[in-house]
């Protein structure tokens, strides 16, 4: 069975139709990319797995793990395994980064009633993640996301991703605002998560993340539709020629 | 979309927990309010002659003011006006003997503050704590007096210290809020039926917090204490006060003063966790919080720190201040104000600087969910005479919804040159992708609201007492449900 199904999805946003009927599937294990120019539609696909309530699917399914996504509150989808690295995740002032990521996994575990992870267990953990994306220690107790560099935010993500340890991982733009040496940790730090246990969708403008990140399959989305998918090779084609549609 | 939204109204909307009523005998005074009134109670509280004079000058002054329709309209709140001959000035509970225990207490008052989770018997009392009560008109009980009398504290209700203490009392009484100050403490001054007394000789630390805990019960009556609070040189003091009243559909008026003496070298934090009862979801009911709090010093050195969470009542009009008369002295005002359905609130700090090298530090948190109007309203005064006077101020407002409002009125007057200010402000709103990004991450819309607003108000709930800062949380926590609407 596959971990994803995605179905004829049609998605609305503000009445206007941004999905027009899109199929994918993602077995676990699998690392997809999605690619496209702006406007096609490829954010819109990362909030709707992530069961953001803005997008009015009008049409088609989602088969997550064997469950209905769609029926699922973001939230229940988080719980169940589903992360999205944002592309501009936002900021909570106030609140210290280590304790918002033991509250996120707290919140989880106790989802799969699990006991809940005090603080002198979760910080050993907390502290091995930093040291995997290269992170300072200062960033435990500054507020979650306040004052951090573009590229902070990003990393920020990928730790928290890291922690979670999600079954289905969402890249939105990971790559977007990075220099090569923040995109060399990022990558590694998406890496050493890559496992037969966890799929991840990377949605990217850019060849450029995916010399890094080598996906298994690469899917051209234009104008709210998969026009094409091939290998990684796809990807290197697309910069040579751009996404106009072959004729 | 809505999800987010719903969590949050359904949040806002969680009943009061503390509007129950105790049912008691009480020993009531007819409605109204005249010089034979405040003789009465007076008389009922065997007050020396001083203290009678006292209220009736009080009285005559409010009188006048009160015919002069001088009763101040300046604050962003609007409500009926008050018929002030529709108000019961004394209500007591009514005891059969003089209390010499707390096992003579009448057992429903005590149930009433174990309900409140004040437990008044001493032995199951948190270690640290001292609690007074002031249940309608007058203090039914005050633990750890013994302990805290051996250090020559003294902490007991107001009508206490007037009897036992008169040199002090006259002393300081009206020497920081005068009777003239204002209309709502001149009527305070007239008809103030208790509160608590707070005396730290010279150099004592007090080793305990000092806690009132305020509870109306009675219908149609007005809750009029009074607190004096006075720390000789080089003393300090930490004091709470807590605040609850029962569920009524007509309003009530709480209208309290306090004043803080400190002297050389001495220190008073004053922290308040105000949840009167702020009225229903249509804004029918509700306690009209109308207080004046200030502390002043001659002395120099000083240091006089205000914390407030203010998450109850309809109206809110209150600006615990600070004149900085000695050199030296320190200033803090720091703040949360809650407005959620149609709750209004008027409240900031005023501090006068006077003496060289004064500091002053303003951090203001303001939260308006549903209809809720919420203004800060602040003063800050530079004296020719305050040479390297310094203040900063930081004021910001948060919205949930889109039917709440948020006011900012800041009044700065320097008048000496090398004075240094600094004054930030910002609104937020709770918004749409800060919600969902905590939801993204497994938390629950109620958990992600309640984490949002309190990392809002850290700033401020880092000056609480660690008990109450805690408890503090949670009360926001059950009156933000509410926030969108």
């Amino acid at each position: 069975m596959s971990l994803l199904e995605i179905k004829n999805l049609h998605v609305k946003v503000d009445n206007h139709e941004i999905l027009k009927g899109i199929d994918l599937t993602v077995n676990a294990g699998e690392v997809h990319s999605i690619m496209g120019p702006n406007g096609s539609g490829k954010s819109t696909l990362a909030q709707v797995l992530a069961r953001r309530e803005a997008y009015d699917v009008t049409e088609g399914q989602i088969i997550y793990n064997g469950k209905d996504l769609l029926e699922m509150k973001a939230e229940d989808a988080a719980c169940e395994g589903v992360f999205l690295a944002f592309q501009y995740p936002v900021e909570i002032p106030g609140i210290g980064n280590a304790y918002f990521m033991r509250s996120a996994l707290n919140a989880i575990r106790k989802y799969h009633g699990l006991d809940e992870m005090d603080a002198m267990d979760f910080l050993p953990l907390f502290k091995e993640k930093l040291k995997l994306l290269e992170m300072d220690e200062k960033l435990l107790n500054r507020s979650v996301n306040e004052g951090f560099s573009g590229g902070e935010k990003k990393r920020n993500e990928i730790l928290q991703m890291a922690l979670l340890e999600p079954k289905l991982a969402v890249l939105d733009e990971t790559d977007s605002g990075l220099d090569i040496d923040a995109l060399r940790i990022v990558a590694k730090g998406v890496n050493t998560l890559r496992g037969p246990e966890r799929a991840m969708i990377v949605v990217t403008h850019y060849q450029r993340l995916l010399n890094y990140i080598v996906p298994d399959f690469v899917h051209v989305l234009v104008n709210g539709r998969i026009v094409r998918s091939g290998g990684p090779e796809l990807a290197l084609e697309l910069e040579e020629t751009g996404y106009a549609v072959p004729a | 979309m809505s999800t987010n939204l719903d969590t949050i109204r359904d949040l806002a909307q969680q009943e009061y927990k503390w509007g129950f009523i105790t049912d008691i005998e009480e020993e009531r005074i007819p409605k109204g309010l005249s010089e034979d009134v405040i003789r009465l109670i007076s008389t009922k509280k065997q007050e020396p002659e001083f203290m009678l004079e006292w209220r009736l000058k009080a009285y005559r002054h409010w009188a006048a003011l009160e015919k002069a329709e001088a009763e101040p309209k300046w604050a962003n709140v609007h409500y009926p006006a008050i018929d002030y001959q529709n108000i019961v000035y004394y209500s007591a509970p009514k005891q059969k003997v003089k209390l010499e225990s707390l096992d003579q207490l009448d057992p429903e008052i005590l149930r009433t503050y174990e309900k409140l989770g004040i437990p008044l018997q001493e032995q199951k009392m948190l270690a640290g704590v001292a609690v007074d009560a002031v249940f309608d008109s007058v203090s039914v009980a005050t633990t750890f007096k013994g302990k805290l009398a051996e250090l020559g504290i003294i902490f007991c209700s107001f009508s206490e210290a007037v009897r036992n203490h008169p040199e002090l009392v006259k002393k300081y009484l009206g020497s920081v809020v005068p009777y003239t100050d204002n209309f709502f403490a001149a009527l305070n001054a007239a008809v103030f039926s208790d509160g608590s007394f707070v005396y730290v000789p010279k150099g004592v630390r007090c080793p305990m917090e000092l806690s009132t805990y305020f509870r109306i019960n009675a219908a149609e009556t007005g809750q009029f204490e009074r607190t004096l609070i006075v720390a000789d040189e080089g003393a300090s003091v930490s004091y709470l006060e807590g605040c609850t009243a029962p569920i009524r559909d007509e309003n009530q008026l709480h209208a309290a003063v306090v004043e803080l003496v400190a002297l050389d070298n001495a220190q008073i934090k004053y922290s308040t966790v105000q949840n009167w009862y702020p009225g229903d979801k249509q804004g029918k009911g509700g306690i009209y919080n109308f207080v004046t709090k200030r502390g002043k010093c001659a002395g120099v050195n000083y240091k006089i720190s205000w914390t407030q969470v203010e998450t109850g009542s309809a109206i809110t009009w209150k600006y615990p201040s600070c004149i900085l008369q000695g050199d030296n002295s320190v200033g803090e005002f720091y703040s949360v104000a809650l407005t959620n359905n149609y709750q209004q609130a008027d409240t900031g700090t005023k501090m006068i600087h006077i003496g060289k090298n004064t500091r002053s530090t303003i951090v203001s948190k303001g939260i308006s969910a549903g209809h809720g109007q919420n203004t800060y309203r602040g003063q800050v005064k530079i004296l020719k005479g305050a040479q390297g006077a310094r203040n900063y101020t930081q004021c910001d407002s948060l919205l949930i919804g889109d039917k709440c409002g948020a006011h900012t009125f800041p009044y700065i007057e320097v008048r000496n040159s090398s004075a240094r200010m600094e004054h930030e402000a910002s609104t937020s709103k709770i918004g749409e992708d800060q919600m969902f990004y905590l939801r993204q991450r497994g938390l629950k819309a109620e958990d992600a609201v309640s984490m949002i607003v309190n990392g809002f108000c850290k700033r401020v709930f880092r000056e609480l007492p660690m008990e109450f800062a805690v408890e503090a949380q949670k009360l926001l926590s059950v009156s933000l449900e509410g926030s969108v609407g």
